[in-house]
């Protein structure tokens, strides 16, 4: 693993959106007007890169990018106008449950005969499949948990109590070497990826920035802290079952103790997560906020929405044999079994 | 000393479906004697007898369709 430190370079611009806020990274240029933000496709490369460029700067930020654009009004306000576009295409496009326990009964069924990607990888899955599936993964999980922390201050009570209580989990319970985006570090190693953080950003397409946009908008709004506490709850419930057809693929195709390591942790550990989540953080928060219902429900069927959106994407790629990524990978592949 | 763990009563919590959740760290023994443990700061014990990780509960209990 490099050194943390270590600020990941920007990447390949995808179109004038994206280009322009690059620019006005460097100090270069101006940023993207109006009328080309409302123009872009809302789901599309340029527009959700852009908007990913903006985040990053919350997390790791770029090599030769002043932090201090953290906070730079003028680029809050190209995110801001970004977010709006982004938020009312999910508020829109994504189903609607009005009620939490409809939005959750959806995914608290396990399908006899699932058709996802972790089913194909279970039962089709080769290393490359494997491969190309954690270098994408990885925009998310070599930051696991940092953009649900952000919602600790909204909350207060129990639902702080059982969030800060999952999050120390995710963080290794207070021990380095099994903090999960290390112990995802690790896995990739055994698949032969690099593990420097944002090396495959410009490998990924627009589904999966989708999926890790979403949650720095949930993660970096009180308004929507409702919203994130069902993302949270959605990744919680799903991970524990998809995790276990994960580490079967990892076992079957010999990807290395450390990859199948990574997802047996999860089956045990998301298993207890869900529990905690429901009954604490969701509980707590709907005794303080009863309000927030429908908002919970949104992250539930937002979550859901983008994360079809991306298994549909890379199943219709492998299934055609193709690469489900836009750069290929390199052979840095050294593990063998 | 009324603020020594050891003191504490260890909460058990029991729902109608699914795991108990104790709060660990826990020893489980299990019929052929084999001690198993784990530190999580909670622990979800299979009811239902269908976890692949018995005694860890792995979702298994979920209906499924």
């Amino acid at each position: 693993m490099k050194h943390p430190s270590e600020e990941p370079r920007l990447p390949a611009p995808r179109g004038p959106l994206s280009a322009a806020v690059e620019d006005h990274l460097r100090g270069t240029g101006p940023l993207p007007p109006d009328e080309e933000i409302a123009a872009a496709p809302v789901y599309g490369d340029d527009l959700q890169l852009a908007l990913y460029l903006c985040y990053e700067l919350h997390y790791r930020g770029f090599a030769g990018v002043a932090p201090e654009l953290e906070w730079d009004p003028e680029l809050l306000r190209v995110r801001g106008a970004l977010e709006r576009r982004f938020l009312a295409a999910l508020r829109a496009d994504a189903r609607r449950h009005d009620r939490l326990d409809d939005a959750l009964a959806g995914i608290l069924v396990e399908p006899v005969d699932g058709t996802g990607v972790s089913h194909f990888l279970r039962d089709k899955g080769e290393l490359w499949h494997l491969r190309e599936y954690a270098a994408q993964r990885s925009l998310y999980h070599l930051k696991e948990a940092d953009p649900h922390a952000w919602v600790l201050p909204r909350l207060w009570g129990r639902a702080k109590a059982g969030m800060a209580a999952v999050e120390f989990d995710e963080y290794g319970g207070g021990r380095a070497e099994r903090v999960h985006a290390r112990l995802f570090a690790d896995l990739m190693t055994d698949l032969g990826l690099d593990t420097a953080y944002g090396r495959y950003l410009d490998a990924a397409h627009a589904e999966l920035l989708v999926t890790v946009n979403l949650m720095s908008l949930f993660g970096l709004h009180r308004s929507l802290r409702g919203a994130l506490v069902g993302h949270f709850a959605t990744v919680e419930i799903t991970s524990s079952p998809g995790s276990r057809r994960l580490a079967e693929a990892m076992r079957r195709t010999g990807a290395g103790p450390a990859a199948v390591h990574f997802y047996d942790e999860h089956v045990e550990a998301d298993a207890v997560h869900e529990q905690v989540v429901r009954q604490d953080v969701i509980g707590g928060l709907l005794e303080v906020e009863p309000h927030l219902e429908a908002d919970i429900a949104f992250g539930v069927d937002a979550t859901v929405f983008v994360e079809d959106r991306l298994g549909d994407r890379l199943l219709s790629d492998w299934t055609a044999g193709r690469s489900s990524l836009r750069t290929p990978l390199t052979q840095e592949f050294t593990h063998t079994s | 000393m009324p603020n020594s763990p050891s003191d504490t009563p260890r909460r058990v919590t029991v729902r109608r479906k699914g795991p108990l959740l104790v709060e660990g760290p826990v020893e489980v023994e299990l019929e052929d004697g084999t001690i198993v443990s784990s530190d999580r700061f909670r622990v979800a014990l299979c009811t239902c007898r269908r976890s692949r990780r018995y005694p860890w509960c792995d979702t298994s209990h979920r209906d499924r369709a």
